[in-house]
């Protein structure tokens, strides 16, 4: 399904380094993969990556002449204007296509490599970020990583899933499918933060729990439903994240909160559009249709009322522009993590089984 | 096995080669031992082979007459929920394959629930009924469990379920994920009412409802035989290659590896439930604080339209904060 090619830098203009910026340096840009409805773009993208590549190789052979080092940055006069006359075309394709998305679409965009993953928004939303390791019964599961931090000041737990941003890093986090030993240092950590009340913030992105016979030994579904109970235990806030994938009991798991937020393009669904096309249809192929009836795009589960808040994603996706998904999870988050934390320990746990309870209940009755 | 011997016919040898001969209401195979069995006999062992102690899949009303003392039992209803949220429409529409499983089944939703007495005691049984969409977990389900948690509290009653699901009802989305912790917080009142909360898996509990209120329970019994995991066999092999170990995801196989408390044939299971509400409970009657007295809220009215519930000050601010 991906076209990967490896090229060049990230496309964005790098603005002046601060301690935010030089975390997002560390964002994966490795690849940039090519989703089939943005073919077009990505071909003007190209281009103007050769353009750019070509300018920079001209000043920077400039550079060695005293004449050039003056020129500094500056682009040849016509050069530049092909660039402005490209990236402007790009931006208008990109807009007509991402206002239009189909919920497969989504799918394929909230799966996008080169999406900012787990790791990536914590080093860049969060300072001091300490891991913890471990169910301390088996194994440290590295599709769940999870730890102490601090988030615009406040001391917080933050637990997510990880997906990896190339093929070592994907298979060290066994592409955000997480084993029991996964859901139940989760399960700890909560705990952990419930103890010393720290409000829990958790980011979901993972296509499900991992299913394997060793899974399903070390009892995954008994820790994926001691994972639910866990978050609507607490006395402390949770706000959950859905930063891509959210996969059925995998995603739920730790998204039983206080608030869920889900990024703009991301998808949250019980089950894969493959796997209920297959179920359904009876034929994998019908993943768009299957897409389009389960409804799992972040404004049709607006609609529903499952998730609170939608967070807007850059022109062309948050594989677009990290920076600023992230600045613009960073407030949302600010938002919510401030109305949740006015609440007492009893008002978080009651209003987290009233929203729970209360789910579906708005939507009418048969007659 | 006295129970099973007086019914045991013996072995006919070819017999099988001659099945589709004989009425098909009177004679069924069994799935496990492939022995004919005489289909009337079948209540009598309560849907066990008389042969090999196979325990098939059990209709609803039969196991509610089971475990009830005298087959005494009252149907709590199961409430309305809003039919087919989500307009799917797959290769049939969700509205016709939800009236086709009602038509089957006579029944609501995959959910039954009643209360009655076991041994004396007043409890409240929920059952999945597999023959209803494959005991899929959707709004309906999810409601009828939170009445019957709610049916508990009220009557200071322990709270049992019977699962068999193959998982969420996909028709209904996100929504029937959503069941998960809806059934997690109901379950959680009944824990901190101080009333038990058992289950009893059976053939087969796979998916969601494994990955939730199925595996939370005080103790977790199972029947011999039953499969119980939370991805299924295909899906295993086809994501990992992995090979999979003999009797992998039986009820045995789970016990062995800690996953559940015991397992129990059919024939003893209510005088088992008794035994262990006996034992954690005490004979006594229950003596438990009055609902007033219960730490935390109590749930609100399954009925109630969400604008007519208790407009508290976090439901006042969370709706606030949607506007
Ligand atoms: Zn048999």
């Amino acid at each position: 399904m991906w076209l990967e090619i490896v090229i060049w830098q990230p496309l964005r203009v790098v603005t002046p380094p601060n301690e935010k910026d030089q975390a997002l340096e560390k964002l994966p840009l490795m690849s940039l993969a090519i989703l089939d409805f943005e073919k077009s773009v990505t071909e003007l993208e190209r281009k103007i990556q050769e353009l750019k590549r070509l300018a920079n190789k001209q000043s920077q052979s400039g550079e060695k002449t005293e004449e050039g080092a003056a020129k500094g940055d500056s682009l040849p006069d016509d050069m530049g204007e092909e660039i402005a006359r490209l990236e402007d075309k790009v931006a208008k394709q990109l807009k007509s296509l991402y206002a239009n998305l189909s919920p497969w679409q989504k799918a394929q965009v909230a799966r996008h490599p080169d999406r900012p993953h787990f790791l990536a928004y914590v080093e860049a939303l969060c300072e001091d970020f300490q891991p913890l390791s471990g169910d301390r019964a088996f194994h440290d599961d590295q599709a769940i990583i999870g730890g102490l931090a601090r988030f615009r000041g406040e001391r917080v737990m933050v637990i997510g899933q990880e997906k990896g941003h190339d093929m070592a890093t994907r298979v060290k986090h066994n592409f955000g499918m997480a084993r029991p030993e996964g859901y139940r240092k989760a399960i700890r950590l909560m705990a952990l933060a419930d103890r010393f009340n720290l409000p829990i913030l958790t980011f979901v992105d993972t296509s499900g729990a991992y299913p394997g016979v060793g899974a399903e030994e070390r009892g995954q579904a008994e820790a994926i439903a001691r994972s639910i109970e866990k978050c609507l235990d607490v006395s402390v806030p949770i706000i959950a994240t859905v930063i891509g994938e959210g996969g059925s009991g995998g995603a739920i798991a730790i998204a039983a909160a206080n608030q869920v937020l889900m990024l703009e393009h991301a998808i949250y669904s019980v089950i894969s559009p493959e796997g209920c096309a297959s179920i359904l249809w009876r034929d994998g192929s019908h993943a768009s249709d299957a897409a389009n009836a389960l409804k799992l795009t972040a404004q049709d589960l607006k609609g529903l009322k499952v998730i609170d808040e939608i967070v807007a994603e850059p022109l062309g996706g948050a594989h677009r522009d990290p920076q600023a998904v992230v600045q613009a999870l960073s407030d949302a988050l600010y938002v919510a993590l401030q109305a949740e934390m006015s609440r007492d320990g009893d008002g978080l746990k009651r209003q987290r089984r009233q929203k729970f309870l209360g789910m579906g209940r708005n939507l009418g009755v048969a007659a | 096995m006295s129970w099973l011997t007086d019914y045991v016919r013996p072995r006919i040898p070819g017999f099988s080669a001659k099945k589709k001969e004989v009425p098909d209401d009177l004679w069924t195979s069994c799935p496990s031992c492939q022995q004919m069995i005489y289909a009337p006999l079948l209540s009598e062992t309560h849907r066990c082979c008389p042969h090999c102690e196979h325990h098939m899949r059990m209709p609803m009303l039969e196991r509610f007459a089971l475990l009830f003392d005298d087959g005494q039992f009252e149907r709590i209803d199961i409430p309305s929920v809003a039919a087919d949220p989500l307009k799917f429409k797959d290769l049939k529409r969700y509205g016709d394959r939800l009236k086709d499983a009602q038509t089957k089944t006579g029944e609501k939703d995959s959910l039954g629930a009643a209360h009655g007495l076991m041994g004396g005691r007043e409890v409240v049984v929920a059952i999945m009924n597999f023959a209803f969409m494959g005991g899929s977990m959707g709004m309906a389900m999810g409601e009828t469990f939170v009445k019957a948690a709610e049916k508990a509290i009220e009557a200071k009653a322990p709270f049992i379920i019977f699962t068999a699901s193959g998982g969420a009802r996909m028709q209904e989305g996100i929504l029937s994920l959503m069941q998960m912790p809806r059934t997690t917080v109901a379950l959680q009142m009944v824990k901190e009412a101080g009333l038990p909360y058992l289950v009893v898996l059976t053939d087969p509990t796979t998916g969601g409802v494994s990955a939730s209120f199925a595996m939370l329970g005080d103790l977790t019994l199972a029947e011999p035989g039953a499969q119980i995991g939370f991805a299924g066999k295909r899906v295993i092999k086809q994501t990992t290659g992995e090979d999979l170990p003999d009797g992998f995801q039986t009820a045995e196989f789970l016990q062995e590896r800690g996953i559940i408390d015991v397992v129990v044939a059919r024939k003893d299971m209510k005088d088992k439930l008794v035994q262990l509400l006996s034992l954690l409970l005490g004979d006594a009657l229950l003596e438990l604080p009055s609902p007033e007295e219960v730490p935390g809220e109590r749930l609100p009215d399954v009925a109630a339209e969400e604008g007519s519930q208790d407009a508290t000050s976090d439901d006042a601010a969370t709706e606030a904060k949607d506007a």
